[in-house]
């Protein structure tokens, strides 16, 4: 058997675990395991500017491929840096396995040099954590951290390895294990065959059917089942944020994303339905709106494969535990041996209704001559990409324009921090996309305010040849914060408008990219076609647009799905 | 409504702090908490004594199961089950009152474990009912010290919380 130290345990470990990439940043309690991935040509380590970076590129990448995401960082600020980052992934419960170096073991808990609890300040945001006690207990413990992260419910998993456990003069007995069992562990394989008989029986029999599907269904790599199920049913189908692709965006059964910025018809067609069937969502607070007055005469079913979901924020009536695959696939079969029909004419009485409801159009605005409005740069970029980016976005306005705006037919293609909001997102996540899709469009669509949250990344983006094309829509403001005060704070713009803005152009010049501005609207459309056009450059537009444009429709607090604001004086 | 939920957990370093964390991160409430390894010398035995609405303790009890450390769980209120707590007492005793707090110590079943000419310390068992009963019942004697193990549990019958 092969002999080897703990820190080249690690590394081997991780290759025959099949990691591609590891982002990361060295530091004192790492250089054993640093040294280890010098000596190695496996894995390829991508070398960040800061550690929040190194999570977002292992979440974008995990987004994107649906693998787990790994990040390298060292012990204490190193450590802690990446808590924005493993929150992120918690809460869209994406796969990631983050090892952080610790203090040598005999060390720890006397305040040494670089020494924070790691286990302690992120176990309220990881899936599972280890600390390693011994460098033999190595493999094992990344192959459970990796076997963690990516079943049952995805979820950021920690392995914090204190720095003795990986010295270069000790050697141990080296076996990765193929198998790990955590008997406290079993992720549920399938549906309840009796539960989703009952969920096929209200189908066929709901006159006012609709379909709520979210994450999960991304995650769970079930969008064709879904999409079948959906066209075997003929019934309208909404996404949530995290949900956008799992059906197709362009498609008639559509009906737009729904919740606090949704479409008019999506939030109409929830409220109205007698039949809501939930697919991998949570009823989020910002789908629901008031949960008292959430959809008053639906019934529900929910499939999800954690059972803290279902029923934690509206209760559901056939609740169905499982991987949303396997449950959709059972429930295919089902319907295909469903005696009796549904009521052909309750659907097209339906179908009428929420058609009707969708005439106003799904997300609309209004164009102005000399100024450029937000909506019009996510129109332009859907265009210009022919609707087949990777779209990777910031928190705040842009995010909901791009939700609106770009249709999106395929999943994995929207990345976004939805459940956390995550400011500072987008540039790092676009990163680890663009490393593995080189030959793939990238955009990060961001603001003058999340940018820069992140922005030393310009630097790895010039280390690395990623080309990706930053859209930075520019309205000189926090413009989600400014939307708030405009709409309950009588205007008083308390810290949302950002002086001394760089010049964004300079910028990325500085950084060795090329940077373009808008300014005007018949600029915009030539100006995008620019940047795609320059395949091996990283484009950083500054596109300056209307700041006092808001994002509508919005639900108005503590109302129901479809009490909206749909412009600033027009309401439901 | 109260409830006693009965977990048995890896015995780990960090198990405990998970169990506790996730009540404090969750806006849920601890009354008591006992823990304690069981023969199985890889698992403990945690008792948490907890109060919510049912749709509360259906969450309590699922984020609970999702902790990686937690084997397996049982709601002991929800079927017939034997709940004791054990508590140990230092009372003032000396004068006339001497006799009376020793009689009423009978009477709860109580044993005086500690004796000096001025105090006596009673170890006394029971439900949480009964040890709040007994601080009642002497009252006019000088309670100096209370010091209670919070409520643990174990269900009637042929039922058994085991791997």
């Amino acid at each position: 058997m092969e002999l080897l130290s703990g820190a080249d345990m690690v590394v081997r470990s991780l290759a025959d675990e099949g990691v591609e990439y590891i982002y990361g940043y060295p530091g004192g309690a790492l250089l054993h395991v640093y040294d280890a991935i010098f000596r190695q040509k496996a894995v390829t380590h991508i070398l960040v500017r800061h550690e929040q970076a190194a999570t977002h590129m292992a979440d974008g990448y995990a987004r994107a491929t649906g693998k787990p995401g790994v990040a390298l960082v060292t012990s204490g600020p190193g450590a802690t840096n990446t808590i924005t980052g493993i929150a992120t992934a918690y809460m869209d419960s994406i796969p990631m396995v983050v090892i952080s170096g610790q203090v040598p073991s005999g060390f720890i808990g006397t305040d040494m040099f670089q020494e924070v609890d790691m286990v302690g300040i992120s176990r309220p945001i990881v899936k599972h954590s280890f600390l390693v006690k011994k460098a033999e207990d190595i493999p094992e413990v990344i192959r459970k951290a990796f076997h963690l992260a990516q079943t049952g419910r995805p979820g950021p998993v920690v392995v914090d390895i204190p720095k003795d456990i990986t010295d270069l003069t000790k050697k141990y007995e080296y076996k990765y294990p193929e198998k790990v069992k955590i008997r406290s562990y079993n992720p549920p394989a399938k549906g309840h065959n009796g539960q989703i008989r009952k969920a096929v029986e209200l189908l066929m029999k709901a006159r006012r059917p609709v379909i709520y599907a979210g994450g999960g269904v991304v995650l769970g790599q079930a969008s064709k089942l879904l999409t079948e199920l959906a066209r075997k049913l003929d019934v309208p189908v909404t996404n949530t944020l995290n949900g956008l692709g799992s059906f197709p965006g362009s498609d008639r059964q559509f009906v737009g994303m729904l919740g606090m910025h949704g479409s008019y018809c999506a939030n109409k067609t929830m409220h109205q339905s007698d039949l809501i069937l939930a697919v991998g969502a949570r009823f989020d607070d910002r789908v629901t709106n008031n949960t008292e007055k959430f959809c008053p005469d639906a019934k529900i079913i929910h499939i999800d494969i954690d059972p803290a979901s279902i029923s934690k924020n509206v209760v559901a009536d056939i609740p169905i535990v499982g991987p949303v695959d396997a449950v959709l696939e059972n429930m295919l079969s089902q319907l295909d041996e469903y005696q009796g029909s549904q009521d052909n004419a309750a659907r097209a009485e339906w179908w009428a209704s929420v058609d009707s409801w969708r005439e106003k159009g799904l997300f609309t605005y209004e164009k102005a001559d000399d100024i450029l409005k937000p909506q019009q740069v996510i129109e332009s970029l859907y265009q210009v990409t022919k609707g087949d980016a990777f779209v990777t976005t910031d928190v705040g306005q842009h995010q909901m324009f791009a939700a609106q705006h770009y249709r999106f037919n395929k999943p994995n293609r929207w990345i976004s921090s939805g459940g956390l909001g995550t400011m500072g997102y987008g540039l790092p996540a676009a990163m680890g996309i663009k490393l593995s899709f080189p030959e793939e469009q990238v955009a990060c669509v961001t603001g003058e305010g999340s940018i820069q949250m992140n922005i030393q990344e310009l630097s790895t983006c010039l280390q690395y040849d990623l080309h990706l094309k930053v859209i930075n829509i520019n309205n000189q403001a926090l413009g989600m914060v400014r939307q708030w005060q405009d709409m309950q704070y009588d205007s008083r713009y308390s810290h949302s408008y950002m002086e001394s803005l760089p010049d964004f152009v300079k910028l990325a010049e500085s950084y060795g990219h090329i940077g373009i501005r808008v300014t005007r609207p018949e600029e915009l459309l030539p100006a995008m076609e620019k940047a795609f056009s320059l395949e091996d450059r990283l484009v950083f537009m500054d596109i300056q647009v209307d700041p006092n444009e808001h994002v509508y429709p919005m639900q108005i607090k503590d109302g129901g799905m479809c009490d909206l604001w749909l412009s600033k004086t027009e309401r439901t | 409504m109260r409830r006693i939920i009965s977990v048995l957990v890896e015995n780990e370093p960090g198990a405990l702090s998970r169990i506790v964390g996730l009540f404090s991160q969750r806006n849920y409430n601890i009354e008591t908490l006992t823990v304690a390894p069981t023969e199985d010398e890889t698992l403990s035995r945690l008792t948490v004594t907890t109060s919510g609405n049912p749709q509360v303790i259906e969450q309590i009890t699922k984020q609970l199961n999702k902790l990686i450390d937690v084997v397996k769980l049982v709601d002991l209120t929800e079927g017939h089950h034997v709940e004791r707590e054990l508590m140990l007492i230092k009372v003032r005793a000396s004068g006339p009152l001497r006799a009376e707090v020793k009689r009423t110590a009978d009477i709860f079943r109580g044993q005086i474990v500690d004796v000096t000419s001025s105090v006596y310390t009673i170890q006394l068992a029971g439900t949480q009912d009964k040890l709040d009963g007994f601080i009642a019942a002497i009252g006019q004697t000088q309670v100096l010290e209370v010091v209670r193990s919070g409520t643990t549990g174990i269900a009637r019958g042929e039922k058994v919380l085991c791997l």
